[in-house]
């Protein structure tokens, strides 16, 4: 029998010794179908992870089920391939017991926003200091096809021969509604903006919500490509950057204007100029820019990527610490024989 | 000047000597049956007798005032020797409106004494009982002992000259009725008064209030010649020691605090509210002093989850729920089995499938326990008998999950969870150890290497360095813990988990026999039935029948001994609040006739029951 792999690759304790990306790949083959999206993904994670710090035994990443979750078994770190959709309420568990640790949820359109779209939405309230990355192909790739809540209005597939009838959720607009203090998206083949919102989520305290949109060149190739594909993702993506105005374009020739209550794409050029664009404001107390943005979607609009919202809250986990403190603060440290002894007591001689 | 008081020459009411009474206050939810139960129980403690108690309060939140579904009773059945139920049947009805009457009549013993609010009998009080002539006119107390008082008017007339509002003052009344009580069956009142004094600590007057309520309660039986009899129940010989009255929910929760306190590692309890587990948060939410993290979840099974989550990081992973809530977890439960990680799950159980019904008691999640999850899912299985052995239990299921790193479910009931005893606090050095063992040594380490005593895989926590490892819910290759779809691994690993769990029994008590260790009819109990079969066994035994019993905390697996008793027995009687289910396990487990003695009306068994069944199965 081989004895490789689980927990037995590297060198144990790397005191101050920089990792690479390499420290981080495990040695199981990587399963996912060639061409994948999830590859990417797992290399930019990968990449990611050796800057930031933290050393690999306190890394764990928790995962549903679907393709996506297979991701924890090619990282060389703790993980867990939990049951479908509930990655979130596990990895409270885990980031409530032990908070020093760098805990990453790996979840999927159907596992993130279908059976576990409860945990989903209350582990981002609670702002749970866990880094939640949703694998979005609008498609449920490992039971070979069907739709999923991401999937199109009108979708043919496996299961929706005559087109779905259901309407579409939008990740980004349920992070948001839930309060989420870190809300990004970005693009599986954008490897270097994708690095930078990976790591950007890494950094924030708090619940971080990352959309990836992730092609599945099976069950639904191509789904991103009229906007995100190489040759016109310049124009039809807006990349966000905070405090800079919302223009886009190989040109960088149009922005977006607030008209009213809505959002409108203009021409840059003699009347309109970049002072009369938004400006992006990823610190606004108030979630109403960041709404909207996720709400603007090709082809009337340029699809915005990058960070939406990123503001400050205590976490979970801390204010749970805290209570404990007080608590003990207050009461003494807790005392066995007395609690036991506590109440109305007699005695037998 | 001075003054002569006359003395009414009256006779001196007679003491009698009783062994065991049990007596249920009831009256409407807003009437404060329960304090007044708790406070009877609290010197009943302290005057040296056994006793049990047993609440029931309406399932509604906010029942209508005097309506039937609004009655609340609180019932306590003490005694000069030992004690095991709250009572068959209550001796003593006090009711304080006709609803109480209503709801509890059909329970009293034939001949008892009610003790009856006359003042609570009025037109709309009956008519909301839905009677529709007055009992107490009707004759249909013919058959009892009863005794008219118009207690609130009473009440109110001893409180004249305290200065609180009326209302108020009628509210004392249940302290009126809890005087008279304690006067009629001889016990002091110092306890209660010293009560009152630190429960309104800011409130002088209520003290006043209550105070002079209770003093008038008292001396209303003393000094009236209504009662002719006064009763006196004697010290039961009890172990020596300090105690206190628990609830098996109470229990339960001391009993985890004090498991995560002997392992030295914090206690994570992840819950979602139902009834009758609830109580099990309340409580634990309050001892953060300990490290106690709680966590209220959206679901049971983000509930769960948590807890894994947490065993899988370190903690003592808890999650505790009630029949429906485990049907959600059922999935999670086996993400356990194959992570093979020391989750505990508690299961107070409630009456019904579905939501059934919530506030009565059944053990009927047995086979759900055992069987219902998919595929081969071995867990341990454990159900304390009393309310004070939850807390026993508690520690027990945590060093059984941790020791073989395995989940246990923990099955305890409505009436454990709501009923109480004296429970006598154990010293800290009778408690068991609990011996974590984290890995830490990254030599040799193997996810799915096992312990070769116990089959337990290393407990190695995210943080270790050189233990990063990955574990999840597809099988498992020995040893490696890598994923593996061998068809010759799976059955391996599938003997390997079922194996792991039958050797727990290696490491539990030998099942003890009550009475002789062979004879005629052996009766089988677990979980609450305790009390009811060991007082129906001991009283048959007592009149010469060829009975014994032995009650099962260990359900999965069984003690080792269990067999051999079996076979030592012509029959085999199975008493369970459930439609048979331990019969069934027993029977295929043991290849034994087992008779099935079912009973499914959301109420536990009472111990005439239960002797009745016996002689049924004796004579046949
Ligand atoms: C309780 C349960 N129900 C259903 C499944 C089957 N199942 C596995 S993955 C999946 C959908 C996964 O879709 P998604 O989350 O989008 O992941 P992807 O494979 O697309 O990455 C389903 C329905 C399961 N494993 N468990
Ligand atoms: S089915 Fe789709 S999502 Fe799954 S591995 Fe293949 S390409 Fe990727
Ligand atoms: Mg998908």
């Amino acid at each position: 029998m081989s004895r490789q792999g689980n927990g037995h690759k590297g060198n144990g304790h790397q005191g101050a010794v920089k990792l690479t990306r390499k420290d981080f790949a495990s040695d199981q083959e990587v399963r996912w179908c060639p061409g994948c999206g999830d590859y990417s993904i797992l290399a930019q994670v990968q990449k990611v992870l050796p800057d930031l710090g933290i050393p690999r035994e306190k890394f764990v990443f928790v995962s549903g089920i679907g393709c996506s979750s297979r991701f924890p078994y090619y990282m060389n770190t703790y993980g867990f391939h939990t049951i479908h959709g509930r990655a979130p309420a596990v990895a409270t568990g885990i980031k409530a017991t032990n908070p020093d640790l760098s805990v990453w949820v790996i979840t999927g359109d159907g596992d993130g926003l279908s059976i576990g779209g409860n945990h989903l939405l209350h582990t981002l309230r609670r702002n749970v200091d866990v880094n939640i990355i949703l694998f979005n192909n609008r498609i449920y790739g490992l039971t070979k096809g069907q739709y999923s809540p991401t999937s199109e209005f009108g979708k043919r597939t496996k299961s929706t021969p005559f087109g779905s009838i259901d309407w579409p959720l939008n990740p980004l607009s349920v992070a948001l509604g839930a309060g989420a203090t870190f809300v990004a998206r970005s693009v599986d083949r954008d490897t270097k903006h994708l690095a930078s919102v990976l790591e950007r989520a890494a950094r924030h305290k708090g619940s971080s919500f990352v959309e990836v949109l992730q092609n599945c060149n099976i069950f639904n190739d191509g789904a991103f490509e009229p906007f995100a594909g190489r040759t016109v993702r310049d124009d039809r993506l807006l990349y966000l950057e905070h405090g800079q105005p919302l223009v886009f374009g190989k040109e960088r020739n149009k922005g977006i204007r607030l008209n009213g209550c809505r959002l409108e794409v203009v021409q840059l050029g003699e009347e309109i100029t970049e002072s009369d664009l938004v400006i992006h404001d990823e610190r606004a107390d108030e979630p109403n820019l960041a709404f909207m943005l996720a709400h603007l979607d090709y082809p009337e609009y340029p699809v915005p990527v990058g960070v939406f919202r990123a503001v400050e809250k205590p976490t979970y986990e801390e204010l749970l610490e805290e209570q404990i403190q007080t608590a003990i603060r207050r009461q003494g440290e807790g005392d066995l024989e007395k609690l036991l002894h506590s109440g109305y007591t007699w005695t037998v001689e | 000047m001075e003054t002569t008081t006359v003395v009414e020459e009256r006779p001196q009411p007679r003491i009698q000597e009783l062994e065991t009474v049990t007596i249920r206050f009831s009256g409407d939810s807003g009437d404060g049956m329960q304090l007044t139960g708790t406070q009877f129980t609290n010197t009943t403690a302290l005057a040296g007798n056994d006793l049990a108690t047993l609440p029931d309060f309406p399932a509604e939140i906010r029942a209508p005032a005097g309506s039937l579904p609004g009655v609340s009773s609180f019932q306590v059945c003490f005694s000069s020797h030992d004690i095991r139920t709250p009572g068959d049947q209550p001796d003593v009805l006090v009711a304080m409106n006709p609803a109480a009457l209503k709801v509890n009549l059909p329970d009293l013993v034939e001949g008892g004494l009610i003790i009856i609010n006359t003042d609570g009998f009025n037109e709309v009080n009956l008519k909301k009982a839905k009677y529709d002539s007055n009992p107490l006119e009707d004759g249909t107390l013919a058959r009892y002992r009863v005794y008219k008082i118009p207690i609130t008017s009473l009440t109110l007339k001893a409180l004249k000259d305290v200065n609180i509002p009326h209302k108020q003052a009628e509210r004392c009344k249940n302290f009126f009725a809890l005087g008279l009580m304690y006067w009629l069956y001889d016990r002091p009142i110092d306890a209660t008064l010293k009560w009152i004094e630190r429960r309104f600590a800011d409130q002088p007057e209520l003290i006043q209030a209550n105070q002079t309520a209770l003093r008038a309660g008292y001396a209303y039986g003393e000094a009236t010649e209504m009662f002719t009899t006064h009763y006196r129940v004697r010290r039961a010989a009890i172990e020596p020691g300090v105690y206190r009255n628990v609830t098996g929910n109470e229990a339960t929760a001391l009993g985890f605090v004090a498991a995560a306190q002997l392992a030295g590692r914090p206690l994570f309890y992840a819950s979602y509210p139902i009834t009758p587990a609830s109580d099990i948060l309340h409580a634990l939410a309050q001892y953060k002093n300990f490290g106690v993290k709680t966590f209220q979840a959206e679901d049971e099974i983000a509930a769960i989850c948590a807890a894994i989550g947490a065993a899988f990081a370190g903690d003592l992973g808890l999650t505790g729920t009630s029949g429906p809530g485990l049907a959600l977890k059922s999935e999670a439960i086996n993400l356990a089995v194959m992570a093979e990680l020391p989750v505990v799950v508690v299961d107070v159980q409630r009456a019904g499938p579905s939501t059934g019904m919530p506030t009565k008691t059944e053990q009927a999640d047995l086979l759900q326990a055992l069987f219902g999850r998919n595929s081969d899912s071995p867990v341990a299985v454990v159900a304390p008998a009393t309310p004070a052995d939850c807390f026993i239990m508690a520690i027990e299921a945590f060093r059984i999950a941790t020791k073989y790193m395995v989940p246990v479910i923990y099955l305890s009931d409505g009436y454990l969870g709501n009923g109480s005893e004296p429970w006598r606090i154990p010293s800290l050095d009778e408690l068991p150890r609990i011996e974590l063992k984290f890995r830490t040594d990254p030599e040799g380490f193997y996810p799915y290497l096992r312990d070769e005593r116990t089959l337990a895989r290393p407990w190695a926590v995210p943080g270790t360095p050189g233990l990063e490892h990955r574990i999840g819910g597809l099988e498992k290759e020995h040893i490696t813990g890598n994923v593996s779809y061998d068809p010759d691994n799976h059955m391996l690993m599938t003997q390997l988990r079922a194996e792991k769990v039958a050797r727990i029994a290696e490491d539990i008590p030998d099942v003890e026999v009550f009475g002789d260790p062979e004879g005629e009819l052996l009766v089988v109990g677990w979980g609450s039935t305790y009390g009811a079969i060991t007082s129906a066994v001991e009283h048959l035994r007592a009149r010469g029948a060829s009975v014994s019993s032995v009650h099962l905390r260990y359900l999965n697996p069984f003690p080792r001994n269990l067999g051999a008793i079996l076979s030592r027995f012509e029959k085999v009687l199975v008493p369970e609040l459930n439609y048979g289910q331990l019969a069934l396990v027993l029977r295929a487990r043991y290849l034994v006739e087992t008779i099935s003695f079912p009973k499914v009306k959301g109420k536990p068994f009472k111990i005439a029951e239960i002797v009745h069944k016996i002689q049924e199965v004796l004579e046949q």
